[in-house]
C-alpha cells in the first residue's frame, strides 16, 4: 500500500522564508513528489498551532508519514515526534528536513537556496517512506551514582547527591581526597585559607552515611549504559587493614624510611614510606609505599607492624576488584601541572631558585616544609626580589594554545603572599592580565596598590650568567617590556613559573573507558559548550571541574553542583528513555564470520559459538551503525538508518539529476492545500 | 547545460554528533557557503557504507563529502578510524573506476568548527566545479542497466583485487 506523506514547510518567520521560497517548495512537493498526500507551508511549525496542523492532518487525511522541513532536528525533532505521537502516529515515522541551519541561513542566492530546499525535502520524503515504527525503550535508573575524582568538584557533587539522600560511590586514586585544592595555601581573591574551607567538606564526605569512599582506588572498567552501569574498581593494596586502623599515626612516626614527597609536597618536603599525604587526610588511614618500604625492598624492618596497636598492618594485602552498580557517573578527574622542564630556557630543574607555582604554594603554607617561611633553596635566605612568570606552557603554540585561565589570579595571590611575608620586590611578567570574575579585577587593583610591579611581556630567558657586577649571584630574567618597547634584564633572587593547567595524562584513556571523548587539547567534551556544559554525548556520564577545561575553584564547585543536579533529576524521574536506534542481525543470513565483532567499540556484539552466529546485545548497542556497513553479507540492519532508508534519501536528494524534471510522477493522490 | 553554468550536485554524509552539528553551527553563525551540498545525516562516519558513495555518484552526484568527528574525538570512541580505513579502500576502487580523487573527500569537523566545515564545502565544490560533471548517470540509458553496469564494475574490481591479494 502506498504511503500517505504529509509535508510541512516552515517559514520560521522570515528566517527560512527570507531566503527560500517556502510556498513554492510546498507546492512543488505536493504536485510533483509521489505519495505526498498533503503539502503545506506555515509561519511557525513549532508553535502549538503548527503542531496542531500536523495532528489534525494525521487524523483527517490518515497520513502514514510526516516530513517537517524547518530547523535542525537537534532543535525540534522531539517537538514533532511528540505531535505525531499525540495524533496516534508512531513518532519514528516523522522525518525533519533542515532547511534553516543548512540552507536559508547559509545561502544568499534565493533561487539556489530554494533549489537546495527542494532537494532536501525530496530526500526526506523518499526516506520517510521506508522508515519503520520503533518503540523507545525505558530502563530504570539505579539510585546510586559514581563520582570519579575527590577534588573540590567531585566533593561538591558527592555532597549534593548524598545530602539529597542518594547513595554515592566516590573513587579517588590518591590515598586521600582533597585534590589540588588541599595543596594550596590561600585562595584568591578572598585569601581564605584553602585547607580551612576545604577540610570541613572532606570530613563531611568521609563521615556521610550515604557516601562509600574508595580512596587509593582506580577505575578499571565500565560497562552497561545510562541507568545501569556496571563498574569495576581496583582497590589498590594499602597494606593497612582499613577497618582495623584507628589512624593513630604511630606507624608513620616510627617508620625509619624517609623519602622525598613528590606528590602532596610537590618535591618540597619528605614523607615516610608509610604515610598519610597530609595531616587532615580523609580517610585517616595510611598507605605503605611499596617502592620505598624497607620490607618490600629487602625483607627487613616491619617496625610499623610491630608497633601498630591494632595489628592493622598487612604486608600480604593484594589489590582487590570491587564491582558496583550505578545509574550515573560524574567524571571529576581534574588536572595536572605542566612540566616546566619542557621550557629549558626558564631553567627549572637546572637553576635552584626557579620554582613551580605548586612548589611555592607549599613553601608559603604554614603546614608546609618551611612552616610557611619564604626562603630560597638553601633553607635560610629570604629573597630580596621575586619574579613571577605568567603563561608558562599556556598561550604558547609549542605547548598549549589555550589560556589556563586561573594563573593570572594565582600569580597575583602569590605576589600578595610575598609582599605580605617578606620585604622582597615582586615583579610579574604577563602577556595579558586576565581578571574577569567577581572581585578579581579589584584584587588586581589591590596588588597594584601594594607595590607589585607589572611588566608586560613574555619572558625570553631566565639565566644565572651575569653581565655586570649587580647581576652577580642573581637569576636574571630577560624580557622585552612591550609597553616601553625595550629589552630589559631583571636580576632577582627567586623565580616562580606559573605553569599551565593540563589534562590528566590518562584523561583520554579514562574517557574511553566511560565512552566520552576529549578535545584536541585533552579536555572532556561536553554535550554543548554553552547550553549543556556538564552532560556529555554519552547519556548518564557527566563532567565536572577542570577535567572539562581549566577553571578556578568557584567554577569547579558550580559545575560539581550542576552535574549533581542533573543526576538527581535523572534519579527522581526514575526511568530513562533509550533511543531504539540499534543494530540487529538477521541470524538466518549470518555466516558467523565475526567481522562485526571487532567493529564494535562497546563489545555489544557477541558470538554464539554453538549456533555460529553473531548477536547484538541491544542494551549495549549505541547505534553508530559501523557494523551495519561492515557486514559482508548485508544482514545487519540499523534501525532508523537502514540501507534502504539512506539509499532512498540519496535518490531523493538527487531527484533533479536522476530524472528529467518534467517526467516527475504526476499520479500521486495530492490534496494541494494552502495554509490556513 | 553549458560548461560555464555547471553547478555541481554533491551529496554530503555528515555524522550526527560532530559534522552535522558543525553545519548547524555554520547556520547559526550565518557562515555563508556554496549551496551545492545536500546533506544526509548518519549517526557516525563509520556508518557510511562505500556503496552509499557509489550510489550517489551513480544517481547523478558529481561529488561526495563524508564528514565525521576528528580522529580521537569520535562520539562512538573510534569508529571514525574505521571510516578512514574504508575511505582508503573506496579511493582505490574509485581510482579503478576512473573517478577523480577530488570528487570524494573525507573531512573532519568538530561540533565547534562551523567555519572549517563551510570552508571544506567551498573547497569541495570548487574542486568538483573544476573537474566538471561526472556524467555517470548519463552513461547508461535505463536505470536498471545503469545500476547493473555499476555493479558489474564493482564486482570485476573486487575480483581483480582478490587475485592480486
Amino acid at each position: 500500500m502506498a504511503e500517505k506523506v504529509g509535508v510541512y514547510v516552515c517559514h520560521c518567520g522570515s528566517n527560512i522564508a527570507g531566503k527560500v521560497d517556502v510556498e513554492d517548495v510546498a507546492k512543488w512537493a505536493g504536485e510533483n513528489v509521489k505519495d505526498v498526500a498533503v503539502s503545506r507551508d506555515y509561519k511557525f511549525m513549532c508553535s502549538s498551532l503548527g503542531q496542531k496542523l500536523v495532528e489534525d492532518d494525521i487524523k483527517e487525511h490518515g497520513l502514514t508519514r510526516v516530513v517537517v522541513a524547518a530547523c535542525s532536528p537537534h532543535l525540534h525533532e522531539k517537538t514533532f515526534r511528540r505531535a505525531c505521537s499525540n495524533a496516534g502516529l508512531n513518532p519514528y515515522l516523522m522525518e525533519m528536513t533542515n532547511i534553516r541551519e543548512h540552507c536559508s541561513w547559509v545561502h544568499k542566492d534565493r533561487a539556489a537556496a530554494t533549489e537546495k530546499a527542494r532537494a532536501l525535502v525530496s530526500a526526506s520524503i523518499e526516506r520517510v517512506k521506508f522508515q519503520e515504527p520503533l518503540e523507545p525503550m525505558f530502563v530504570d535508573v539505579n539510585r546510586a551514582t559514581l563520582v570519579i575524582g575527590g577534588g573540590i568538584a567531585g566533593l561538591q557533587a558527592t555532597l549534593e547527591l548524598a545530602d539529597a539522600g542518594y547513595p554515592v560511590y566516590l573513587v579517588e586514586r590518591q590515598p586521600s581526597i582533597g585534590g589540588h585544592m588541599a595543596q594550596f595555601d590561600k585562595t584568591f581573591p578572598t585569601l581564605d585559607c584553602s585547607a580551612c574551607i576545604l577540610t570541613p567538606k572532606m570530613s563531611e564526605v568521609g563521615q556521610h552515611e550515604n557516601v562509600t569512599l574508595l580512596t587509593y582506588a582506580e577505575l578499571e572498567e565500565v560497562s552497561g549504559s545510562v541507568g545501569s552501569f556496571k563498574v569495576k574498581i581496583r582497590q589498590k593494596a594499602r597494606h593497612v587493614v582499613f577497618d582495623d586502623c584507628t589512624g593513630c599515626g604511630i606507624c608513620v612516626e616510627k617508620c625509619p624510611r624517609k623519602v622525598l614527597d613528590t606528590e602532596f609536597e610537590a618535591g618540597m618536603g619528605n614523607r615516610k614510606a608509610i604515610y598519610m599525604p597530609f595531616p587532615q587526610a580523609v580517610p585517616r588511614v595510611p598507605v605503605i609505599d611499596t617502592e620505598s618500604c624497607i620490607w618490600f625492598e629487602r625483607q627487613k624492618c616491619r617496625a610499623c607492624e610491630k608497633l601498630c596497636p591494632t595489628n592493622a598492618i598487612d604486608f600480604d594485602q593484594q589489590d582487590e576488584l570491587i564491582d558496583i552498580e550505578v545509574g550515573n557517573i560524574i567524571m571529576a578527574t581534574g588536572w595536572e601541572p605542566f612540566d616546566t622542564r619542557k621550557i629549558p630556557q626558564y631553567g627549572y630543574g637546572r637553576l635552584a631558585n626557579v620554582y613551580t607555582s605548586l612548589e611555592f604554594e607549599r613553601l608559603c603554607n604554614a603546614a608546609g616544609p618551611t612552616n610557611g617561611k619564604i626562603v630560597l633553596r638553601d633553607g635560610k635566605t629570604e629573597p630580596k626580589s621575586v619574579a613571577i612568570v605568567h603563561c608558562v606552557g599556556s598561550r604558547d603554540e609549542r605547548h598549549n594554545p589555550y589560556c589556563s585561565g586561573v594563573c593570572c589570579m594565582a600569580a597575583l595571590k602569590l605576589g600578595h603572599l610575598v609582599v605580605e611575608k617578606t620585604d622582597a620586590e615582586v615583579y610579574s611578567f604577563y602577556i595579558d592580565m586576565r581578571t574577569n570574575q567577581k572581585n578579581y579585577e579589584e584584587f588586581y587593583q589591590r596588588l597594584l596598590g601594594e607595590g607589585m610591579r607589572f611588566v608586560r611581556g613574555k619572558v625570553a630567558e631566565v639565566t644565572d650568567a651575569a653581565r655586570k657586577p649587580s647581576e652577580q649571584g642573581k637569576l636574571i630574567v630577560q624580557c622585552e617590556d612591550t609597553l616601553v618597547g625595550r629589552q630589559q634584564r631583571y636580576p632577582v633572587d627567586m623565580v616562580i613559573l606559573m605553569g599551565a593547567i593540563e589534562p590528566q595524562r590518562d584523561a583520554r584513556e579514562m574517557g574511553l573507558k566511560c565512552g566520552i571523548s576529549c578535545s584536541m587539547d585533552g579536555w572532556y567534551t561536553e554535550r554543548h559548550p554553552k547550553l549543556d556544559p556538564v552532560a556529555t554525548m554519552t547519556d548518564g556520564i557527566f563532567v565536572a571541574g577542570t577535567c572539562q577545561g581549566p577553571k578556578d575553584i568557584p567554577a569547579s564547585v558550580a559545575q560539581g553542583a550542576a552535574a549533581a543536579a542533573r543526576v538527581s533529576g535523572m534519579i527522581t524521574k526514575g526511568k530513562v528513555m533509550i533511543e531504539p536506534i540499534v543494530a540487529k542481525i538477521d541470524e538466518e543470513g549470518c555466516s558467523g564470520c565475526r567481522i562485526c565483532n571487532n567493529m564494535c567499540p562497546y563489545n555489544a556484539i557477541e558470538y554464539d559459538a554453538e549456533a555460529q552466529v553473531s548477536r547484538v546485545i541491544t542494551a549495549l548497542c549505541k547505534g553508530c551503525g559501523t557494523c551495519v556497513s561492515a557486514c559482508p553479507a548485508g544482514v545487519i540492519s540499523g534501525a532508523h538508518f537502514s540501507d534502504r532508508q539512506i539509499f532512498a534519501q540519496i535518490q531523493g536528494a538527487l531527484w533533479d539529476a536522476w530524472q528529467p524534471q518534467d517526467a516527475a510522477s504526476q499520479d500521486a493522490e495530492t490534496v494541494p492545500v494552502s495554509a490556513p | 547545460m553549458s560548461e560555464q553554468k555547471f553547478e555541481p550536485k554533491i551529496v554530503g554524509f555528515l555524522c550526527n554528533w560532530c559534522s552535522y552539528r558543525a553545519a548547524d553551527l555554520a547556520g547559526s553563525a550565518r557562515i555563508q557557503h556554496a549551496p551545492n551540498v545536500r546533506i544526509i545525516r548518519v549517526m557516525c562516519s563509520g556508518r557510511v557504507d562505500p556503496s552509499f558513495v557509489l550510489k550517489a555518484l551513480a544517481m547523478g552526484a558529481d561529488g561526495v563529502m563524508i564528514a565525521g568527528c576528528h580522529p580521537g574525538e569520535c562520539h562512538y570512541l573510534e569508529q571514525n578510524y574505521k571510516a578512514m580505513r574504508r575511505f582508503g579502500m573506496l579511493q582505490h576502487t574509485l581510482r579503478g573506476l576512473g573517478v577523480e580523487e577530488k570528487r570524494v573527500q573525507l573531512v573532519w569537523a568538530s561540533a565547534a568548527e562551523g567555519q572549517r566545515l563551510a570552508e571544506a564545502i567551498d573547497q569541495l565544490v570548487a574542486d568538483v566545479r573544476e573537474l566538471g560533471p561526472l556524467h555517470w548517470a548519463g552513461n547508461w540509458e535505463e536505470n536498471g542497466e545503469r545500476l547493473q553496469a555499476l555493479e558489474d564494475i564493482v564486482h570485476e574490481h573486487q575480483e581483480a583485487m582478490e587475485v592480486t591479494a
